[in-house]
């Protein structure tokens, strides 16, 4: 009883001090409210965009930036503002479903490999090093290719990608814990594997798991980009912002803007995002060098 | 050394036949045959076709034989480009697309290392925030955001330089280049940094500055050949994000590299081509990552004498 109500205690003292440390960090603070910011928009875009998703205006054409469309209007006389809510839902939503698929394979393939160990470890990450020297960026548009442009395959194939280092850090922090005294003083006093792994592994893997969580949405998000920008992944009627940027891209000498907002629009993202990790590095990975 | 490097070797052969295999898989079990989308092909015409390209024996000896030709370093010949061979067009592209890279890595590394360098020498101060904060930025600007915008300010509004083509008008590989290496050099900026901040806290450090040497000496004599040795083990996984960004920066720009060659064929469905192509990206994948790794261990002793005792 004494030693749980003492982990508890220090577990909620190591998630205190990482607040306290977060809250210093203007950069990060910045961060979180950007995506505080980005998911209720996204969330609640069906209501708040200021014209339908589908309305457009033919005769009104692309307009810049005015009153009455804050962002401009595109060739279609489309509100560019709404068009990038729309968008960012889809972008967020493969951010985040992606990384939570490569988050649930990454986690189990790495506590397995460090409970279990001995062979069943090394031919675990024997394969997962394989998996790595693998050329993944050209596996993604071959499957793209293959089985057609859908999106859920889409959430597969980059989830699929971003789980190796993830099994990697987690493996690397059970090991780790594993040979830890208090661990074995755990054990010693009788407590039941199960008891161990919640109380003590868990808290103490989460934090690395957070960061890289945090690190890997943004690269997710700037992979779904890539592929909808080479016209591999996000397919028409649905839009991301790299498919608004592949348009943009096609008139930017005559409407600047409709390249720009979007452009704007992820790079503040992916900037906010990034800033979030780092900070939350710093915070709750003392010992991770920063890179 | 020599034992790590044939042993990373012989690591890389069973790497390289899961690529070849599931490449393999994976095109073969593709929806809709190379020819299905060329309009009504007579039945016979489409037989023969099939004949010639021997898709019609079963899977497994079509592996079989397609196998034994890679081996022996014979890709094919293209299903769209009637009468070239996939080692043509591969010999064709590559030299674009290995420039391509080989200047942007150059770009990554001039600019990231400077900036690096800059940082680490006054931290926490606005010679370190100011290019950190560029690098930042760097990563956050995906090439195919980049790259238009750089062809909308130089090329387009200010006419410095041309906007497409490889080698047809002086100057048209500067910002292919540049829109390549960014990204780069902002990884490889964070990664001097990080280095050199470590190496400049050492003990030795400090005793060469205790000896008197100029600061300009310590980093060139001293600090950098550690300091660097996260650049170099990012130089690999660097080529193949390098190989990789080639397929939007050659579209952009209108380069006849292989990442066009590549995109092309993937939306022809051109089978040979893409495997072939896949085949050969990941084998100089694999053997740049090798060469970044034994870098990496030349440069440092410590790891060294880890992979003498675990390899």
């Amino acid at each position: 009883m004494k030693a749980s109500s003492q982990s508890t205690e220090q577990h909620s003292s190591l998630w205190l001090d990482a607040w306290l440390k977060l809250r210093k960090n203007r950069l990060a603070l910045f961060g979180f409210a950007v995506l505080i910011i980005l998911c209720v928009v996204s969330l609640l875009t069906p209501w708040i965009a200021p014209y339908g998703y589908e309305q457009q205006d033919l005769m009104l054409g692309a307009t810049p930036p005015s009153l009455e469309h804050w962002l401009g209007t595109d060739i279609f006389g489309r509100d560019m503002l709404t068009r990038i809510m729309y968008g960012g839902r889809v972008s967020l939503m493969v951010g985040f479903i992606a990384t939570a698929v490569a988050l649930v394979i990454g986690i189990l393939w790495g506590a397995i490999a460090g409970f279990v160990g001995g062979r069943v470890d090394a031919l675990m990450m024997r394969i997962v090093d394989i998996l790595y020297a693998l050329p993944f960026m050209i596996f993604i548009v071959l499957l793209m290719v293959v089985f057609g442009r859908n999106i859920l395959l889409l959430f597969v194939a980059i989830g699929a990608v971003e789980w190796l280092t993830m099994a990697r850090i987690v493996r690397g922090q059970v090991m780790a814990l594993r040979k830890q005294e208090f661990i074995e003083a755990a054990y010693s006093m009788g407590l039941s594997q199960w008891a161990i792994i919640r109380r003590h592994i868990i808290p103490n893997t989460l934090g690395p798991v957070i960061v890289y969580t945090t690190l890997t949405i943004p690269s997710v998000m700037l992979l779904e980009a890539f592929l909808s920008f080479l016209g591999l992944g996000i397919q028409p009627p649905q839009s991301s912002w790299g498919l608004l940027i592949n348009y943009g891209v096609e008139t930017m000498e005559e409407y600047p803007w409709l390249l720009i907002f979007p452009g704007v629009t992820l790079s503040l993202t992916l900037f906010a995002l990034n800033f979030l990790g780092d900070g939350l590095r710093d915070a709750l990975d003392p010992r991770a060098a920063k890179d | 050394m020599i034992r790590f490097a044939i042993n990373r070797l012989l690591q890389a052969i069973p790497v390289l036949l899961v690529v070849i295999s599931m490449t393999f898989l994976l095109v073969h079990s593709a929806p809709g045959g190379p020819f299905s989308a060329d309009k009504a092909v007579p039945p016979e015409v489409a037989r023969a076709l099939e004949a010639q390209y021997q898709l019609d024996q079963p899977l497994w000896q079509q592996y079989i034989s397609y196998l034994g030709d890679v081996i022996t370093g014979d890709f094919g010949p293209s299903f769209k480009y009637p009468g070239r061979t996939v080692n043509e067009l591969i010999a064709a592209g590559f030299p674009v697309t290995a420039e391509l890279a080989l200047y942007a890595m150059l770009v990554a590394l001039v600019i990231g290392i400077g900036a690096g360098v800059v940082a680490a020498m006054r931290p926490n101060t606005m010679q370190d925030y100011i290019p950190m904060s560029a690098a930042m930025l760097g990563i956050c600007m995906p090439s195919f955001l980049l790259g238009p915008i750089l062809v909308l300010i130089f090329g387009i509004h200010l006419e410095w330089l041309p906007i497409s083509g490889w080698g047809d008008i002086p100057g048209d590989k500067i910002l292919p280049a540049i829109t390549l290496g960014t990204g780069y050099a902002a990884y490889i900026a964070r990664l001097s940094r990080g280095g050199m901040l470590e190496v400049l806290s050492q003990d030795y450090i400090r005793t060469a500055r205790a000896k008197g040497l100029s600061e300009s000496l310590i980093i060139t004599k001293h600090a950098l050949r550690g300091g660097l040795i996260p650049v170099v083990a990012f130089l690999g996984p660097a080529f193949a994000g390098l190989l990789g960004g080639s397929f939007v920066v050659e579209t952009i720009f209108q380069i006849p590299g292989l990442g066009r060659f590549y995109v092309a064929s993937a939306f022809n469905r051109d089978y040979t081509m893409i495997l072939g192509m896949t085949i050969f990206f990941a084998t100089l994948i694999i053997l740049f990552n090798l060469l970044s790794d034994l870098l990496a261990l030349q440069l440092n002793p410590k790891l060294r004498q880890q992979a003498r005792g675990d390899h």
